[in-house]
């Protein structure tokens, strides 16, 4: 614990503290534009600079410095302030200053930092630098005039997100900042540039000229576009959710958030179910509500009911359906909508017991059926910084591309009993040994061979579980924890032949099988299961009402509602709640708060925030093995996995060009 | 009492001799080059420190403490590398290309006994992309090197186990910078690191590593071979040895050629150069070490003592020993204009004072040039290169502010003449 004097203030400062570190715990505030806590260290921007004694009489890059014994840091001293002035000089003077129609404006570094650390005007009566825009896909739009060759975003695209495919052209005051011959970023994780980007070089394409960031309302709230539960920001204007950004949570999402969820945003507006339907003669006709709840009684079903909950739900609406099913005399509750059936009786058998943050530590990791960049992207670059660190990571599956070293050991799943000797090797030898079980290996029935991989290899050992499984649906957890689990998984439903089933945003699932049935559909979008509905009453998106989510590690994390539901939709409970009176039972709450309560006292888990205690994992069965090969993974376009993404223009495009490789024609400037 | 050819460490810096390796062990390079190594390698360094040699690459770092520097063993298996700066790109720097043209295995040998002495396991030579001819004599001579068992495993049967490796850069100026060379070796963009940590810390590939110029390396056989105490006996306390100078510009002959350090400016060119072009009434200004050193002007240097402590006393430096000469006929302003452009077009760009400055002087030097400029232009300018000097990564900043600051120190009325001119221009006819 090195002392330093910051100031004239001395404190102690943590071992291998920078300078710059140190001057933020004394509470004095660095400006800085390449230095960023989750990135290397670069060193370039220099506008760190403060004095430091002892060392060479100029002043030092404080992001880059050690912090040693005895060292006297000022950062208010002449030299230091005139040492900023000419650093932000340098800056301005070839950046365009076009701030009035910069989507940057109003949350840009430069611009703040310019007005607490520069001068007042310009010395600078040459001709400014400009420079040719570079095309770097759908989601980011460049302006590459404004850029102050910090590389935050050529170091993210190499050190976090694994893909090479951003860098420097050219040297000195020419060098630009450019994807590799121009193309466009392709990776999961592209945009988190933009929110690394300190000036408005790169901004988000989709969101242009859309807003001003006062003006926006910033909810929190929850991503549902995989299991991972990343936290998010919703901004908003009025009706209407503007953009999507990620928030810092170091056990979760870090600060990053992928393509998919942070770009979804503009399906939240198209494509939505604003008022009831009715199929009257085979064809859907608008009505409403009291027509649609007419016809819903209308059904009588007894207690003939089944509920399917869809991928995007919260667990207030399951537990609502819950209460009604059970309510009417049913328990057909399922959530897993493309027909796993996996043994949901032990939750610690199905969940992701490491820890999202925890998994950096694992030195051995074998994956099984899940191709993680798609199904879990920020798990990827957990599992990533795993390798940097020196783990070991081995596939079982078809080849994909994990931007880290991993081998591949086919995709036959009866390689999990004649395990090959590398990685008996590796497990045996390691201190944090994990197993990760993906959706095409809980379709394999794997489920069992992997705990027994687990007992064999000690997975469970002292301050760690190593077994985990990871999910892709954003309801999954929670869904299980209430229940929405049948034996024989989704066949149990259609073997049952319900006279009614009620979709919750059900959009996976094949209605085909459930012909005899009349299928209301409580749902945001137009999508699949609204194509097969008898009722649709229009429910309300995951940015329009409060909820809980459970990740696929348990965590149990609330979002907030930041906008109304369009049209005539209303929120999930609600509607449920009205469905009670209009079949004529009661299901014992009449606000939000009564039915929180109701849930929380059923699982008491879902009332705090944080992760759930499973338990122990269960002993694997004795018959457990695992065979048959796996052909695919669940994922086939990663942009369009849910009704929000589908609807979304944005995404479309993505999966149109960096899916299917479709081109699109620039339109001429 | 200058140099007598006895004394002289290239004695073919000319190229009358053959550069091969028969010739060269004919002038005395690889004799018993095992009975040096032999000595150990604490004796070694110890011999160059005591010769006080200086670093011969501008910056005088003692080379002798350099290398005392590297780890005396490897604690975690790293090996140790020995980089020599071949990457002479500095403009008015050429002995490194005459060494290596006409006396390659005196570097080789010096590789060898330097490498050793660091205990490295190679040694890498990053040669200047520009010299073809060049690295083609120096890949033949390490061949033959090899082929006679002087380098390669069990070198000199020494029983010490050493690679040199030529490697050709690709023109950048700045891949000269010790770690930016280390950079453009590992294959990346040539931009300096971040310094700490150093090179003998953390060099090439993450291991110690100990960055020299051709000439310290070239020298330091000989050095061993006839002791500290005679190389030493050159040049003024502290700046020891000879030197090889490279005398351009305005000379009526131009050359390179090894003297004594702290020879006198006036010796220097009188007897080698055979005077200034049009008499010493007509000596403007020399830049006394390659373009990045302050210029000086000529009545001062005319009696100044040719090294690092006797430059430094006068605003500048010895550098490479590049000296630039300049006569009245040049146009100074011009010329260090030319110098700004050719900073800021080797600017790397990786940080942002010299990324933007070295740009934004060039453009107003290119004014003052013509007098396109207002008066207070030059102390803004003055201004701009202190706000680049001593704020970036590496020193090309300071290189390219230093020039700039010697113009304006010393032909400040030339300056402020053109202004006067002009604008006197411009009213006239507006009239």
């Amino acid at each position: 614990m090195p002392k330093v004097k910051v100031d004239g203030v001395e404190l102690e400062v943590p071992q291998g503290a920078t300078v710059l570190q140190a001057c933020e715990l004394a509470g004095k505030e660095i400006p800085r534009f390449c230095y960023h806590e989750r990135l290397s260290i670069a060193g370039n921007c220099r506008m760190c600079l403060v004095e430091v004694k002892p060392g060479p009489p100029k002043p030092q890059a404080s992001c880059a410095l050690p912090a040693t014994e005895g060292q006297e840091i000022r950062t208010d001293s002449e030299m230091v302030k005139k040492a900023r002035e000419g650093v932000m000089e340098f800056l301005l003077i070839n950046h365009p200053l076009d701030c009035p129609i910069c989507d940057q404006g109003g949350e840009c570094d430069l611009q703040d930092q310019s007005v607490a650390y520069g001068r007042g005007a310009s010395r600078y009566h040459e001709h400014k630098r400009a420079v040719t825009e570079k095309y770097m896909g759908p989601l980011i739009k460049t302006i590459m005039t404004r850029c102050i060759h910090c590389t935050r975003c050529v170091r993210f695209s190499e050190e976090i997100a694994g893909v090479d495919e951003i860098g420097a052209l050219y040297r000195g005051e020419n060098m630009q900042i450019s994807t590799y011959l121009e193309k466009a970023a392709e990776h999961e994780l592209s945009a988190n540039v933009i929110d690394l980007c300190p000036v408005g070089a790169l901004t988000s394409r989709p969101y242009a000229f859309e807003a001003r960031p006062w003006e926006l309302k910033k909810t929190l709230a929850i991503d549902v576009s995989d299991a991972l539960g990343s936290n998010i920001r919703l901004d908003s204007r009025g009706r209407e959710v503007l953009r999507i950004l990620p928030r810092v949570n170091d056990d979760v999402n870090e600060e990053w958030l992928s393509d998919r969820g942070r770009y979804m945003v503009d399906g939240l507006t198209r494509r939505r179910l604003d008022k009831p339907w009715l199929r009257r003669d085979g064809k859907l006709v608008a009505a409403t509500w009291a027509e649609a709840f007419d016809a819903v009684a209308k059904i009588n079903p007894g207690s003939s009911v089944a509920v399917i909950a869809g991928d995007l739900v919260d667990c207030e609406t399951m537990f609502a359906a819950k209460k009604l099913a059970g309510a009417l005399g049913s328990t057909l509750l399922e959530g897993r909508q493309t027909g796993l059936a996996y043994d949901a009786s032990n939750l610690a058998a199905v969940n992701f017991n490491s820890t999202l943050a925890g998994i950096e530590d694992a030195d051995a990791v074998l994956i099984v059926g899940s191709m993680i960049r798609d199904e879990a992207p920020l798990l990827n670059t957990r599992l990533r910084k795993a390798v940097k660190k020196g783990a070991k990571v081995f596939i079982v599956g078809p080849e994909w591309d994990p931007t880290y070293a991993a081998t591949f050991l086919g995709d036959d799943l009866s390689i999990l009993g004649n395990l090959p000797q590398a990685l008996v090797d590796a497990f045996e030898g390691a201190s944090k040994p994990a197993v990760i079980l993906g959706g095409a290996a809980l379709g394999k029935g794997a489920l069992g061979a992997g705990l027994a991989f687990a007992e064999r290899f000690k997975l469970v050992r002292d301050g760690w579980n190593g077994f985990n499984v990871v999910h892709m649906a954003a309801s999954r957890m929670g869904g299980l924890m209430l229940g929405y689990a049948q034996d024989g998984g989704i066949a149990d439903l259609v073997a049952a032949k319900p006279k009614m089933v009620i979709s919750l945003g059900a959009d996976e699932v094949d209605f085909t099988k459930f012909a005899g049935s009349m299928i209301v559909h409580i749902g945001h979008h137009g999508d699949k299961a609204a194509h097969a509905a008898d009722v649709i009453l229009p429910a309300a998106a995951f940015s329009e009402k409060d909820g809980t989510y459970v990740n696929t590690e348990g965590r149990v994390q609330y979002s907030e509602k930041a906008v109304f539901a369009p049209g005539e939709a209303r929120e999930d409970w609600t509607i449920l709640r009205a469905l009670a009176d209009a079949l004529g039972v009661t299901v014992g709450f009449d606000s939000f708060d009564q039915l929180r309560a109701a849930m929380v006292a059923e699982v008491p888990a879902l009332g705090t925030e944080g992760l759930a205690d499973y338990g122990a994992l269960p002993a694997a069965p004795s018959d457990a093995k695992a065979e048959g090969v796996i052909a695919g993974y669940p994922i086939k376009d990663r942009y369009l996995t849910n009704a929000i993404g589908r609807a979304s223009p944005t995404l479309q495009r993505c999966s149109a060009e960096l899916v299917h490789g479709e081109t699109f024609a620039e339109a001429a400037e | 009492m200058s140099l007598q050819d006895k004394d002289r460490i290239f004695t073919n810096v000319y190229g009358y001799q053959p550069w091969n390796l028969k010739a060269a062990q004919a002038r005395g390079d690889w004799d018993n080059t095992k009975a040096l190594l032999e000595r150990g390698q604490d004796a070694i360094i110890q011999e160059v420190k005591d010769s006080g040699l200086r670093g011969r690459g501008g910056a005088g770092f003692p080379t002798g403490m350099k290398w005392s520097f590297m780890p005396k063993e490897s604690k975690d298996g790293r090996p140790s590398f020995l980089v020599i700066n071949a990457d002479e790109s500095e403009p008015g720097s050429c002995k490194d290309r005459e060494i290596i043209r006409h006396d390659p295995h005196k570097l080789l040998e010096g590789a060898l006994v330097a490498g050793f002495a660091m205990r490295a396991r190679a040694a890498y030579i990053y040669i200047r992309g520009e010299y073809i001819r060049e690295a083609e004599t120096l890949f033949a001579a390490r061949d033959e090197a090899y082929a006679a068992g002087l380098l390669g495993k069990n070198a000199c049967g020494s029983g010490y186990d050493f690679d040199v490796f030529v490697h050709r850069g690709a023109g950048a100026y700045i891949c000269g910078e010790e770690t930016a060379m280390i950079e453009s070796l590992e294959g990346k963009k040539g931009q300096p690191r971040l310094k700490p940590p150093f090179p003998a810390g953390a060099g090439l590939y993450g291991c110690p590593t100990t960055v020299n110029n051709v000439e310290s390396i070239a020298v330091a056989p000989t050095i061993l071979r006839r002791g500290a105490s005679w190389f030493s006996s050159f040049g003024n306390e502290n700046n020891r040895g000879t030197k090889l100078f490279q005398i351009s510009g305005h000379v009526n002959r131009p050359c390179v050629v090894e003297e004594a350090m702290s020879i006198s400016f006036e010796e220097l060119i009188e007897k080698h150069c055979g005077g200034i072009r049009g008499g010493w009434d007509n000596l403007l200004a020399v830049i006394p070490g390659g373009s990045s050193v302050p210029l000086v002007p000529g009545e001062q240097i005319r009696h100044a003592a040719m090294d690092f402590d006797g430059l430094k006393a006068l605003g500048s430096g010895l550098g490479t020993a590049a000296v630039i000469v300049m006569d009245k006929s040049t146009d100074i302003v011009r010329a260090i204009s030319r110098l700004s452009y050719f900073y800021k077009h080797e600017s790397c760009g990786q940080c942002t004072p010299c990324r933007e400055g070295t740009g934004w002087m060039w453009r107003v030097m290119e004014r003052l040039r013509t007098g396109d400029a207002d008066l207070a232009e030059i102390d803004m300018l003055q201004e701009v290169t202190k706000q680049v000097e001593g704020h970036t990564i590496c020193a090309l900043g300071d290189a390219a502010a230093w020039p700039i600051q010697g113009l304006i120190r010393h032909f400040r009325p030339e300056i402020e003449r053109r202004i006067a001119e002009r604008a006197g221009d411009v009213r006239e006819a507006a009239e």
